[in-house]
């Protein structure tokens, strides 16, 4: 009897490790960026398993898409990712305007003035979706004023987008073959002028501020505690799960396609592409969550650069939108990917010669990066989940389309 | 021991003036209708009077301090906060209270019921009962016993059993993270706070608050903070340790929002929540007090003989800045995680702590008594630390990272 007492409180002693408790983190979560929901195997703190759960916010964007015209398409992609509308209409309308490309009727060809008009506009998107990251990723991590702050700057980038398109969120401003005349900016006028003064205002405003947030948060040693060395993707790992955009360029890849496959007008403007480095000296490494952030961060002041360079030389003459007969692209199909604040956003359009695609597929660089998160949060504690889903900015509207 | 007790357990009024008016109280209108009275427990009527005050008093604390917490976020964030509810919004915390007392009183139906229906109460009570030790002026004070500070980490530490019974007996799994959080947290870094509590302790002989107010009455220069360059280097780690014990940014890991929604205190709603609430922040002010009574001279004022109104303002003012201090410090600051908040207590405060013990003892050795030198060599050497900690500091302040150096 005593001998056997002894031998299993051997064998209790030889098994340190506790019961295993699943949680679910999610769908209704303060920091899951909507509705993610996470499956995670806790082993106290430190969590075994993260398996995340999407679909929560399917709305069929693929299916409706195969029954409405190319115009009709549009609005659609405005609730993709939303926070990023602008730069996801392009996205839908580059990819349509390839695909006309084929036509040998071709009989249009994109203003200058509206290209300008994009960029100007896709970049100011492209700020106030990284200032959304920057403050709901400070949130994750604790601390809460960064948030208001990032929100009181994207508020008055929203009231631009407001001015030139007359909505805050869900745009429809970028239309195939131009961009929406809905409020009339004459070439050379004082609304025109009014405007660019507005967005050099803002810029003027907003450039001390990035230091500023800097400052505040990037540099904070508790945020950089949180953060350095947590989570590294490696370059490979990176690029086998498909992350592309920052998160990409978090883990040491120098890769943007502005910069590498000019779309538009972008070649015509200079502007440098943030890569991660190893910063020896503070604890960053390549890859984690800090690198991830800080990208976003420089990508910013590069976004101020690109439409500073646009107000310098003033918004070509000339109509907004393409003379353009019905949109009805011949028979044939396209792929084609911008880059979006989140990354490569890939639109692959089958078209069978009518005004309504066959199919339509969104190609969705949130959907590659949480397909990481999985593997980075092996081994992990709860906090840390947070600071990955924060870093690897997901927008679950685009996740699940 | 016993005469210790009875004696001590009589407050401070009694020595006084206060006495002879209770006594004179209970023998012209007690007395008549009571004949049996025992006239000696006048003083225990004094004890009574004072912990009433404390009762209807303390818990218009919270009132205050989540108003001023809210409009203090405000104005860090651009904000104006509350404007609604009475002037300025200063009925507003009035306004939540009212709907909270309206709300469905929910109780998790699998959950532990008795359990769950004690631990608010645990907490409130223990945050209040913290107060009966703290002298908030000369004659203000519940009981003034000879053990006030032993009094003080001892209930304090009850706090974590209403902690862990609300977080278990929710049955809810986030819960139970966060009350598990909040025990191994409070319970580590009651170590660095009695460690540093002890310091003071050394240099008064005296675990008595009111003893330890009394050898801080010279003026600035005599307050405990300044006494020895250990209390200094004690100060801060009290007061980070408090921090952490009261649950606030950057140590609020038992409720992290973002990670553990509402940690032990998700499932409760209503008057229920409100006491967990409530307690909170009777917390941060009494830790606040705590404070300011062990190293920064309490009710006494900066120059030697001030006494106006007992220093009860002067007091409540130096309180009110350590709690301003906790309100800045939360809405700047990110939160710790788990594993380095176990570091940051148990590889960094608690060999400091044991240092400052010692440091102390030496330090008593050498100047048996407080006299100009002893303060005046302690300030100096204060001085030049903080000279020194300021040059190392800069130098990695300005080691800020630079804007990364773009790609090619």
């Amino acid at each position: 009897m005593e001998s056997t007492q002894q031998t299993e409180s051997k064998i209790i002693e030889l098994k340190p490790f506790t019961d295993e408790m699943i949680v679910n983190m999610g769908p209704q979560h303060p920091s899951t960026h909507g509705v993610l929901r996470l499956e995670l195997r806790l082993d106290g703190e430190v969590v075994r398993e993260a398996i995340p759960h999407i679909g929560y916010l399917h709305r069929c964007f693929e299916k409706h898409s195969e029954n409405l015209s190319y115009p009709q398409i549009i609005p659609f992609t405005d609730r993709m990712d939303y926070v990023a509308a602008m730069n996801q209409n392009w996205g839908f309308c580059l990819a349509v305007e390839k695909l006309l490309e084929a036509d040998e009727k071709k009989d249009f060809e994109v203003p200058e003035r509206a290209e300008y008009l994009r960029i100007l506009i896709c970049e100011l998107n492209r700020i106030a979706s990284h200032l959304l990251s920057f403050g709901t990723y400070g949130m994750d991590i604790g601390a809460f004023t960064p948030f208001l702050y990032a929100f009181r700057d994207r508020e008055r980038l929203l009231l631009l987008f407001e001015k030139i398109c007359g909505a805050r969120l869900t745009y429809n401003y970028i239309r195939i073959g131009g961009v929406s005349e809905i409020i009339p900016m004459e070439p050379g006028s004082v609304d025109e002028q009014n405007y660019l003064d507005e967005v050099k205002e803002f810029l003027d405003y907003f450039e001390p501020k990035i230091d500023e947030y800097n400052d505040l948060l990037t540099a904070n040693s508790i945020f950089s505690e949180r953060t350095m060395g947590v989570a590294v993707m490696s370059e490979e790992m990176a690029i086998s799960y498909g992350a592309t955009g920052p998160n990409l360029r978090g883990s040491g890849v120098d890769w943007d396609l502005r910069r590498d496959e000019p779309y538009s007008i972008y070649d015509r403007f200079d502007f440098d592409v943030p890569v991660a480095k190893n910063i020896p000296e503070l604890g960053a490494v390549v890859g984690d969550c800090w690198s991830r952030y800080k990208i976003r961060m420089d990508e910013m002041k590069e976004s101020v650069k690109i439409v500073r360079q646009i107000l310098a030389e003033g918004l070509p003459d000339g109509p907004v939108m393409a003379e353009m007969k019905a949109v009805r692209p011949p028979k044939g199909e396209i792929y084609f990917r911008s880059e979006a604040p989140r990354g490569e956003l890939g639109f692959y359009i089958v078209s069978d010669g009518t005004p309504k695609p066959v199919r339509v597929k969104g190609r969705s660089p949130c959907f590659s990066a949480l397909s990481a998160l999985q593997e980075l949060s092996r081994g992990l504690m709860v906090a840390d989940i947070i600071a990955i889903i924060g870093s690897i900015d997901i927008v679950m509207g685009e996740v699940d389309r | 021991m016993s005469e210790i007790l009875s004696e001590s357990f009589l407050p401070k009024i009694n020595l006084q003036e206060g006495t002879n008016w209770a006594i004179d109280f209970v023998k012209k209108t007690i007395l008549p209708i009571f004949p049996d009275f025992p006239v000696q427990s006048g003083s225990v009527l004094v004890m009574l009077a004072c912990a009433g005050i404390f009762v209807a008093v303390v818990p218009l604390l919270p009132l205050v301090l989540v108003l001023a917490e809210r409009k203090v976020a405000a104005r860090f964030q651009n904000r104006t906060g509350p404007m609604r509810v009475g002037p300025w919004g200063t009925l507003q915390t009035l306004a939540d209270g009212i709907k909270l007392i309206f709300k469905e009183d929910y109780i998790p139906p699998q959950g532990d019921k008795l359990l769950f229906l004690l631990a608010p109460y645990v907490i409130f009570a223990c945050s209040f009962a913290v107060f009966a030790a703290i002298p908030f002026s000369q004659k203000i004070i519940v009981s003034d016993f000879n053990i006030g500070i032993f009094y003080i980490m001892a209930i304090s530490s009850v706090i974590v059993m209403g902690v862990i019974m609300a977080g278990w007996s929710s049955n809810s799994k986030w819960s139970l993270l966060g009350s598990l959080r909040s025990a191994a947290q409070i319970v580590s870094y009651e170590i660095p706070l009695g460690l540093s509590i002890l310091t003071v302790v050394m240099l008064v002989q005296s675990l008595s608050m009111s003893e330890i107010v009394g050898s801080q009455d010279g003026g600035i220069f005599t307050w405990l903070i300044f006494r020895s360059p250990f209390t200094f280097i004690a100060f801060f780690i009290f007061f980070i340790s408090s921090i952490a014990e009261v649950n606030r940014t950057p140590f609020d890991l038992p409720e992290a929002e973002s990670e553990i929604v509402a940690g032990f205190h998700t499932e409760y709603s209503g008057m229920r929540f409100a006491l967990f609430f409530i307690a909170e922040y009777a917390n941060m002010f009494a830790v606040s007090a705590i404070g300011v009574t062990l190293f920064l001279g309490g009710y006494e004022g900066i120059l030697p003989g001030y006494d106006f109104l007992g220093g009860l303002p002067g007091f409540v003012i130096k309180s009110l800045g350590l709690v301003f201090v906790m309100m800045w410090l939360r809405w700047t600051l990110p939160r710790l995680r788990v594993d380095q908040l176990m570091n940051l207590c148990w590889k960094y405060f608690i060999p400091i702590s044991f240092f400052n013990i010692l440091g102390t003892g030496v330090w008593g050795l050498i100047f048996r008594n407080d006299d100009v030198w002893s303060i005046g060599i302690s300030c100096a050497i204060i001085y030049v630390g903080l000279i020194g900690a300021y040059t190392v500091a800069g130098r990695n302040l300005a080691r800020k990272p630079e804007p990364q150096p773009s790609s090619v």
